[in-house]
């Protein structure tokens, strides 16, 4: 377990984490999700006492490790770039952390041909990290974090320079290979589809701060906040402005349905891109009618991004549809999935 | 199947026209000259390999070619694990780093036979502040220009001085290309700074201090310009290092023919040298 009590992070005077609280478990799968210099590494950084903190403690199984050196914390550190020793063949890369933990070369042996077998690298033990392609540099990077018996695990976007094919094969195992190691696993992407992919728990990250915790499914579909609903989007949600009087919710551009429970005023509401459809899916259906600016068709799917009053919205769905760029056309939403926020970005409904 | 094309040769011509105007047509005279006596009038004589027969077994070509190696080998020992040792003393990051660049820059901007004259001037007993303060304040017995173990010290100091910066900046140039991952890695796993350096830095060291170990080797050996302003070759000939001797012979003795071929020799030991370090030095990437 570890946990963060109001744990900041100070580079001179800029401020990289704010007070941040934060509890992860032992075995469980912990993703952290934010663009790029939303803190993830810099979280991670503290949490394997890389960075020195500012303030705040950090804790790991309830002791306090806050001022404890990285390498007596017990932990290992998947990066993004394929870190191995370049001098040293795949087996004694790793068996480094064993080595220098001091264990008995039997047991480094056997260990070492564990993980070597987890990661499917028995045949490639005896080369050197340059004559490896890419996947299996960092399958090698994993192996040494899989050897090594770490209290917690880091996985910094470690997917991320591998191409598509790799990078999906290794996510699907990477949940399994540290299940039962009682091991706190934390994994750090910039893609939604990962985190969803991925499972376990979610932290979403925006502008150093975490900005809801929980499990990923949860997340995903009861987000705290707008900040929350737009990181945990690709495409990127649809918001528009709408106003609410006497439980009519009404846009901007034309539509309304009703809303029950929201006093009147002014809101935003969020919907998926693929709860908005060319065709309609039930007859609650609200219809928006919009000028088709831009069409993409990726794989099966076609999206449509188009302006609807002054707000642009896009719609993902399935199949390939003919849109007429630069006319009209009209999509469809269902109110049951839109979900409300306040002008403050808080969760209305 | 596969369609042979000569147009290639033409693109390799102007290639083979530089080389051959700075290269091959003044090394061909100096192979002229070597294989044959040369008098006044432009008179030449057949000499055959006579004068690399002559050479090769004159005494003095042994001494001034053992003194070049023990020089050269005495140079990069202490100037590559200085070089590295200074290279990794230096920040990585922040505002002393261009303040120690520019440090470290500035011996190698001074023109060669300026370096020599100052360091003769700075080394001189009774006149030099450094031959003074070691003769009249701490009682070292120090004259380089009466006793060959000061001048050899004093030449050796002043390449040190001089070049020692180009090993510091090109493994400082492979030390910062080093990714902070790499170093937090072995934080992790709890590596001691010497296994940081034998297994991360010095591995990713290894191309450039193969450079500077082969561009220290070849300065060094070709050394002419700075011992000459400093010692002379003096006392005696006690630092008479390849080049001076060499000079000597083709313009102070004007013997064409002899100096020709100690030239030969001597770019075929560079050359040999240079060779026998890059391939044992690369050897290791090849596999």
């Amino acid at each position: 377990m570890i946990e963060l009590q109001d744990a900041t992070k100070r580079v001179g005077n800029v401020i990289h984490i704010k007070p941040t609280n934060l509890t992860l478990q032992t075995g469980h799968f912990n993703v952290l999700l934010g663009a790029t210099g939303s803190g993830k590494t810099s979280l991670i950084k503290m949490m394997a006492g890389l960075d020195p903190i500012a303030s705040g403690k950090v804790l790991m199984d309830g002791q306090d490790v806050t001022r404890l050196n990285t390498q007596k914390r017990q932990i290992s550190l998947v990066h993004q770039f394929f870190v191995n020793y370049p001098h040293m063949t795949v087996f004694d890369n790793i068996a480094s952390p064993l080595r220098v933990a001091g264990m008995a070369q039997s047991e480094v042996e056997g260990r070492v041909e564990e993980a070597a077998d987890l990661l499917q690298l028995r045949p490639m033990l005896k080369r050197r990290p340059h004559e490896l392609s890419g996947g299996q540099q960092q399958r090698t990077a994993l192996a040494r974090a899989i050897a090594k018996e770490s209290r917690a695990v880091f996985l910094d976007e470690p997917l991320a320079n591998l191409d598509y094919k790799l990078r999906e094969e290794l996510r699907e195992q990477l949940p399994d290979l540290f299940a039962g190691r009682g091991a706190v696993v934390v994994y750090a992407t910039s893609e939604p589809e990962e985190a969803l992919l991925l499972g376990g728990y979610t932290a979403l990250m925006e502008d150093g701060r975490v900005t809801q915790f929980g499990p990923t499914a949860d997340i995903y579909r009861n987000p705290e906040n707008i900040a929350a609903a737009r990181v945990f989007s690709d495409p990127p949600i649809n918001v528009a402005g709408i106003t609410v009087s006497n439980t009519q919710a009404q846009l901007a551009g034309g539509g309304g349905w009703t809303v029950t429970d929201m006093p009147d005023g002014e809101y935003m509401v969020a919907v998926r891109p693929h709860r908005v459809t060319p065709y309609r899916t039930s007859d609650a259906d609200v219809e928006l009618t919009g000028r088709v600016i831009v069409t993409e068709l990726s794989g099966s799917d076609s999206s449509a991004h188009f302006r609807h009053g002054s707000d642009d919205w896009v719609s993902l769905a399935a199949g390939v549809h003919p849109y007429q760029v630069g006319e009209d056309h009209s999509f469809y939403m269902n109110p049951a999935h839109c979900r409300y926020f306040g002008q403050d970005g808080k969760r209305v409904a | 199947m596969r369609t042979e094309n000569q147009k290639a040769w033409f693109f390799v011509l102007p290639v083979l026209a530089l080389v051959a105007f700075n290269a091959l047509v003044p090394m061909m005279t100096v192979v002229n000259y070597s294989v044959q006596e040369t008098f006044g009038n432009n008179q030449f004589f057949w000499e055959g390999l006579g004068w690399f027969e002559q050479i090769l077994r004159s005494d003095r070509f042994q001494a001034a070619l053992g003194r070049q190696f023990l020089f050269t080998f005495l140079i990069l020992i202490i100037e590559v694990p200085l070089g590295i040792i200074v290279a990794l003393s230096m920040p990585r990051k922040g505002f002393w780093v261009p303040v120690c660049l520019v440090l470290m820059a500035l011996p190698m901007l001074i023109p060669w036979n300026v370096v020599g004259s100052m360091w003769n001037i700075f080394t001189l007993p009774k006149i030099g502040l450094m031959g003074y303060f070691l003769n009249d304040v701490l009682g070292i017995n120090y004259d380089m220009t009466q006793q060959p173990l000061s001048a050899w010290i004093t030449v050796i100091v002043m390449d040190v001085w001089h070049w020692t910066s180009l090993v510091v900046l090109l493994c400082y140039a492979g030390l910062v290309s080093i990714p902070d991952a790499y170093y937090q890695a072995a934080k992790i796993d709890g590596a001691s700074p010497w296994s940081v350096f034998r297994y991360i830095q010095l591995p990713k060291m290894k191309t450039v201090l193969t450079i500077a170990i082969l561009l220290r080797f070849m300065d060094s050996f070709n050394i002419y310009t700075e011992p000459f302003v400093l010692t002379g070759g003096g006392p005696g000939n006690s630092t008479t290092l390849l080049s001076i001797d060499l000079v000597k012979i083709a313009l102070g003795q004007f013997d064409l023919g002899p100096a020709a071929a100690m030239s030969l020799i001597y770019f075929a030991i560079t050359l040999l040298v240079s060779w026998v370090f890059y391939t044992l030095m690369t050897k290791d990437d090849a596999q």
